[in-house]
């Protein structure tokens, strides 16, 4: 499973790529494997507010919905409408032309609860671990 | 949900494994749910040729001069009407008129018949009928003993001509054939659940991976991919055939299911009748329909409400994203007074209503597949 180094993940499967306070955010490669062929994105509202671990969309695959959580809070600045035609960018290119939300952060001490490459690596490790999202 | 290692598992569960599979708990059985992805291998099936494990599925044989009069009591199809070789699509009700199970029962000799249970029915499909024994009945549970692979999709006929190079002749539609291979018995019916032409096959346990390895070895030249559930649901539900336990309940009927073509009335007693009479009278309140979304929506699921104008009528009782219609599709119990093709209704999806029609069965016809 890819794992990129430049990221940071959540417990549930979501990866965050933090620029000074703009951050972007999608789903792992892992999760992605897990969900199998995406077929419908329920995109996030543009200027919600939103904590750390809230539900705010809903990505479906043919066989089941799951939840995904914003590993961080902020205001969401941007929502992938590329997703809404092709839902499949979530499978085909997790970490780039599938991501799902851009959030402006507010509440910096929270990255410290995500997760180094390294440890996400080694919650997959143990067998997908304690996530509670896809 | 159970732990892996407590789930059963069929003879080809290490095969499955090693074929990259994605196991499931379905049942209370580890299953491939997909290899490749659910849409990919739907197509295949649509497209050339697809196998799936259905060694979960259930055998029971029943023997002796009693039998068909026997079955005929138990069952809602009429086994008068089969001949040797041949089968039918029947249910097994409860004294409700309710569904405890749908199966595939064939006459493989004069008063010898097989029948295919649903896996997770076995246990109870098979008390029932114990319980109901008449004499000159040998009756038997060899699930333990057979494996399933079904072969299906519109190449099928020619993986069958490939395989045994024109030393058995292809049973035809809903015929079922026994051949020995070294010293075992084989069944080969042309059945399915998939809409497509194909064939399923029950072979001892023993011979399940040699089979399997066999047939997708043979059908590469055929496009062959094995299939999960995944692809075995949305297949089955384009062609709008019910799940048990999902489409089928002990609370529902097969008037109300739309399936009294596999109902007998004509015969004089059989478990769960005089619902069905009084139904067939007064008429279903409800019928099993199957429905289409008329714009962008998410896919539907099972337990989705379905409203006519401001009034919730039903809960869906399937539902997905049909890869060959690439729309959603699904089935609802829908009061009879709306209960028609075209009619307009609602789903509503995490709150909010998104529209469809209520379509005509099957929602794909084979043969149409376009690539």
């Amino acid at each position: 499973m890819n794992v990129p180094e430049n990221l940071q993940y959540a417990a549930s499967h979501e990866w965050l790529r933090l620029d000074g306070a703009d951050g972007t955010v999608g789903i792992t490669d892992h999760a992605q494997a897990e969900l199998t062929d995406v077929v419908y994105v329920e995109l996030p509202k543009v200027g919600a507010q939103v904590t750390a671990r809230q539900q705010v969309c809903v990505v479906e695959s043919v066989k089941a919905a799951s939840d995904i959580y914003s590993p961080i809070s902020g205001t969401i600045t941007a929502a992938n409408d590329a997703l809404t035609a092709n839902p499949a960018l979530i499978n085909t290119d997790p970490f780039g032309e599938g991501w799902i939300f851009k959030i402006k952060v507010e509440a910096g001490e929270e990255i410290e609860e995500l997760k180094s490459p390294a440890q996400y690596r080694e919650q997959l490790g143990s067998g997908g671990g304690d996530g509670e999202g896809v | 949900m159970a732990a892996e290692s407590e789930l059963k598992k069929t003879p080809l569960h290490a095969e499955h494994v090693r074929l990259g599979a994605k196991m499931v708990d379905f049942g209370g059985w580890s299953m491939p749910v997909q290899y490749t992805g659910i849409i990919d291998e739907h197509h295949a099936v649509r497209g050339s040729l697809g196998v799936f494990d259905i060694s979960h599925m259930g055998q029971f044989f029943a023997e002796g001069a009693g039998t068909a009069g026997w079955l005929n009591g138990l069952l809602t199809n009429n086994v008068d009407r089969l001949g040797i070789g041949e089968c039918q699509y029947t249910f097994l009700l409860n004294d409700a008129g309710g569904v405890i199970d749908d199966l595939i029962v064939y006459r493989i000799g004069e008063s010898r018949y097989l029948l295919v249970v649903n896996a997770g029915k076995i246990g109870e499909d098979f008390t029932w009928m114990q319980s109901h024994l008449a004499a000159d009945v040998a009756f038997e549970n060899r699930s333990e003993h057979f494996a399933g692979l079904a072969v299906q999709g519109p190449r099928s006929a020619q993986l069958f001509d490939a395989f045994f190079n024109g030393r058995y002749s292809r049973p035809a539609r809903n015929e079922i054939l026994s051949l020995v291979i070294d010293e075992e018995v084989y069944y080969i019916a042309r059945t399915g659940y998939t809409g497509e032409d194909g064939f399923e096959v029950f072979c001892p346990v023993s011979r399940a991976v040699r089979s399997w390895n066999d047939i997708l070895r043979k059908g590469a030249d055929f496009g062959i991919k094995p299939c999960g559930l995944g692809a075995r649901d949305t297949l089955r539900l384009e062609m709008c055939y019910p799940l048990n336990g999902s489409d089928l309940a002990s609370d529902t009927t097969p008037i109300e299911a739309g399936l009294s073509i596999f109902v007998d009335l004509q015969k004089p007693a059989f478990i769960g009748r005089e619902t069905l009479v009084r139904q067939k009278k007064e008429g279903a309140k409800r019928r099993l329909v199957p429905f289409k979304m008329t714009g962008a929506s998410p896919p539907p699921r099972s337990h989705y409400a379905v409203f006519k104008g401001e009034q919730k009528i039903a809960e869906t009782t399937s539902g997905t994203l049909s890869p060959t219609l690439k729309t959603g599709i699904g089935m609802a119990y829908i009061p009879t007074e709306f209960a028609r093709i075209n009619e307009q209704i609602e789903i509503e999806i995490r709150g909010k209503r998104f529209p469809a029609v209520i379509e005509k069965k099957p929602l794909h016809r084979v043969g149409t597949t376009t690539p």
